[in-house]
């Protein structure tokens, strides 16, 4: 039989156990109160119908005359989706936008990263901190400042009258330009930061030994530092196109009238027309076509890494 | 030194053509001299160490040699061709770092083949040269592995086969064996050796351990503050030291300091304060009477006894004192023995019987004798 040592042994694993539980269990509860429940109540009004009342949605849930629980579920909303052109232009055009967003962050990101990951170490802080900084100021104020400079009387419009390179104001406000523009410095720091986490920690001798080995500085930068970077490509990516597509603000204040985003329908959808069946079919489908190809896309590469 | 070699090695021969050819090279960083006006020639086929305790400037020799460094004055020539201000992508030249730096990304094969696909070789050719190397370093088995999924033995083996694998004229081997354990680093030693002499590549070595310089290499040059202290075989290098330096970095040796007061034929005769003795050491060279000189002398030369010899001969020392430690290694038993009040003779006995008993132990009086031709004469 077990010895008491043995005995002893086994309750301390177990704790052990319970309190690695614990630890998981933290994150897990919050995401299930603040995510799951959430989620689950959207769902629910996603399949409802609307009406005029308060709230303004059928319960999918009734008790019928014969004391029944009835469920009543409405894929209406789903199916307006998918027939409505308007609604699939808004999701193709959100995908596109987010798409070039993210392009031109990771374009403009990436020297960014590189250069503060291969600078001097007391200079690499002070740099990170002005990556940082806008946080500092309302991400709001920040968007409102964009209108005072793309406006037709703007900073930007009266330079340019000023130095006479033109003579009637450019329409800058209000096209996907502005559109472009403000999702991409709003952004921004959300590329830099995981690029430089990636790249700050490559080892520096990799590059003299692909050097050592043949490769001019652009060729190692292809074929060592861009695949040593990946997880950080990746992460940075997503962290700009999947808040990207969703996007309100800066399509409402900054992007013009065909600049449709589905963030924008959404709203519009549960502010102007008080349809929230709609509009939560909208969230629901916006979370599936980003969410599950996103948990696909990481459990292939785990997958791929365990190897 | 040694007589007559019925073949001349490459360094001994006049006409023998250089491979790397050093000359009066010094680097800079900030104030402090790393590589202070250095010139050294290797000729092919040599496996040259680099010797010397970090910050000595071997490392910056190396790296200059590879590219990754540039000289602030002074030139660098590689199969006569100047190199000195050549970037690393264009020198014939390939280096194995200490930490392997094997590219985490790829694969055992594919780390081989990098430099290979990017000299553009057609496919057939670099996969035929990959599989050479692995059977080189005998990794076959392994080539689809990542680097992260190998014992630190067989990344080092990558890292070899990988600078091999370009055939350079001449490898440079930062430290190549620092991160192996003790035994597999005596059998990668030879290992190493064995490679060399069968592709017939040029060697040149950093590495701190004496031990390694002294197994592997066919020459070596001892550094200290970016300069050469001393050039040579090991042999000539270990018995022959020029310099104190030399002397004390190379294995161990006990050091009289002393004057020289008389010399007769090859021999002086020296005055030791610190034991107020008289001593004698070889010596070629003609020296001014009162000149301050050192005699060293290594542990293993000194013969140890509990009885003073009646006879001591003119070309030999005495010595005596008390036995302060004792250290068992197995092979040999290392004696402390202190002579004078500061200063501790050590002296070495082979433990060459089996049931052998001590014939010295702590406390007991010993004496300690050695020829005058054991011992080397210090000038410098």
């Amino acid at each position: 039989m077990a010895s008491p040592f043995l005995s002893r042994l086994t309750l301390q694993l177990q704790q052990l156990q319970a309190g690695r539980r614990l630890v998981v269990a933290v994150p897990l509860l919050w995401l299930g109160i603040f995510f799951g429940v959430p989620f689950l109540i959207i769902a629910r009004i996603s399949l409802s119908e609307v009406i005029i009342g308060l709230p303004p949605y059928s319960d999918i849930l009734a008790w019928s005359s014969q004391a029944m629980l009835t469920i009543r579920l409405n894929f209406g909303n789903f199916l307006l989706l998918f027939n409505d052109s308007l609604y699939f232009s808004a999701f193709t055009n959100s995908l596109r936008v987010s798409t070039i967003a993210t392009l031109i962050c990771l374009i403009i990101g990436y020297p960014i990263a590189l250069g503060i990951a291969r600078s001097r170490e007391s200079l690499r802080v002070p740099l990170l901190m002005l990556i940082i900084l806008p946080f500092w100021t309302s991400f709001l104020i920040r968007i409102y400042a964009w209108i005072g400079i793309l406006k037709g009387n703007g900073l930007i419009n009266n330079l340019l009258l000023w130095l006479g390179v033109i003579d009637t104001p450019l329409q800058l406000l209000h096209t996907d330009f502005a559109l472009l523009l403000g999702i991409v410095y709003g952004y921004l720091p959300f590329m830099v930061l995981p690029l430089y986490a990636t790249l700050s920690r490559m080892d520096h001798t990799l590059l003299e030994a692909a050097a050592d080995l043949g490769c001019k500085p652009t060729a190692a930068f292809w074929r060592v530092t861009v695949p040593l970077s990946m997880p950080g490509i990746i992460a940075g990516s997503l962290l700009v196109f999947v808040p990207a597509v969703g996007e309100f603000v800066i399509p409402d204040l900054l992007g013009g009238p065909d600049s449709l985003m589905i963030g924008k329908v959404l709203w519009t959808e549960f502010f102007s027309n008080r349809d929230w069946p709609v509009a939560t079919a909208v969230a629901v489908t916006l979370l599936a076509l980003l969410v599950v190809p996103v948990m696909l896309f990481e459990h292939y590469r785990e997958k791929g890494q365990a190897l | 030194m040694a007589g007559p070699r019925a073949v001349l090695e490459a360094w001994q021969d006049p006409s023998a053509a250089p491979l790397v050819e050093i000359r009066n090279v010094t680097k800079t960083f900030g104030n402090f001299y790393a590589v202070d006006d250095l010139s050294l020639t290797i000729y092919p086929k040599e496996f040259f160490s680099l010797l010397g305790a970090s910050g000595c400037g071997k490392t910056t020799l190396l790296r200059m040699l590879a590219g990754f460094e540039r000289p602030d004055s002074g030139r660098l020539l590689i199969g006569g061709e100047e190199v000195t201000h050549l970037p690393p992508y264009q020198r014939p030249v390939n280096m194995m770092f200490q930490s392997y730096a094997l590219f985490p990304h790829l694969s055992v094969a594919d780390n081989i083949a990098f430099g290979l696909r990017q000299e553009g070789l057609p496919r057939q050719e670099i996969n035929q040269r990959v599989a050479e190397m692995l059977e080189l370093v005998r990794l076959s088995d392994y080539a689809k592995r990542k680097p992260d999924q190998l014992s630190g033995g067989q990344r080092q083996r990558v890292a070899l086969a990988r600078s091999l694998a370009k055939h350079p004229k001449l490898l440079l081997l930062d430290e190549p064996l620092g991160a192996l354990d003790r035994k597999l680093r005596e059998h990668t030693q030879f290992e190493l050796v064995n490679i060399q002499e069968r592709l017939g590549i040029t060697f040149i070595m950093v590495t701190h351990d004496q031990e390694e310089a002294m197994t592997m290499s066919t020459r070596m040059a001892v550094m200290n503050e970016g300069r050469i202290r001393q050039l040579g075989t090991p042999g000539e290098i270990y018995e022959h030291p020029n310099n104190r330096f030399v002397a004390g970095f190379i294995g161990a040796v006990n050091q009289f300091e002393g004057r020289v007061i008389a010399q007769n034929e090859k021999q002086l005769q020296i005055h030791c304060e610190i034991t107020d003795s008289n001593l004698v050491v070889h010596c070629e060279h003609e020296i001014t009477l009162g000149t301050p000189i050192a005699i060293a002398i290594r542990p293993e030369k000194i013969t140890i006894s509990t009885v003073a010899s009646e006879t001591i001969e003119k070309s030999e020392n005495q010595l005596t004192g008390c036995v302060e430690e004792i250290a068992y290694l197995g092979d040999v038993s290392i004696y402390h023995v202190r002579v004078a009040p500061e200063l501790l003779v050590e002296a070495q006995l082979t433990n060459s019987a089996r049931r052998h008993t001590a014939p010295l132990t702590w406390g007991d009086q010993a004496w300690l004798r050695w020829k005058a031709e054991d011992g080397i004469a210090l000038l410098e």
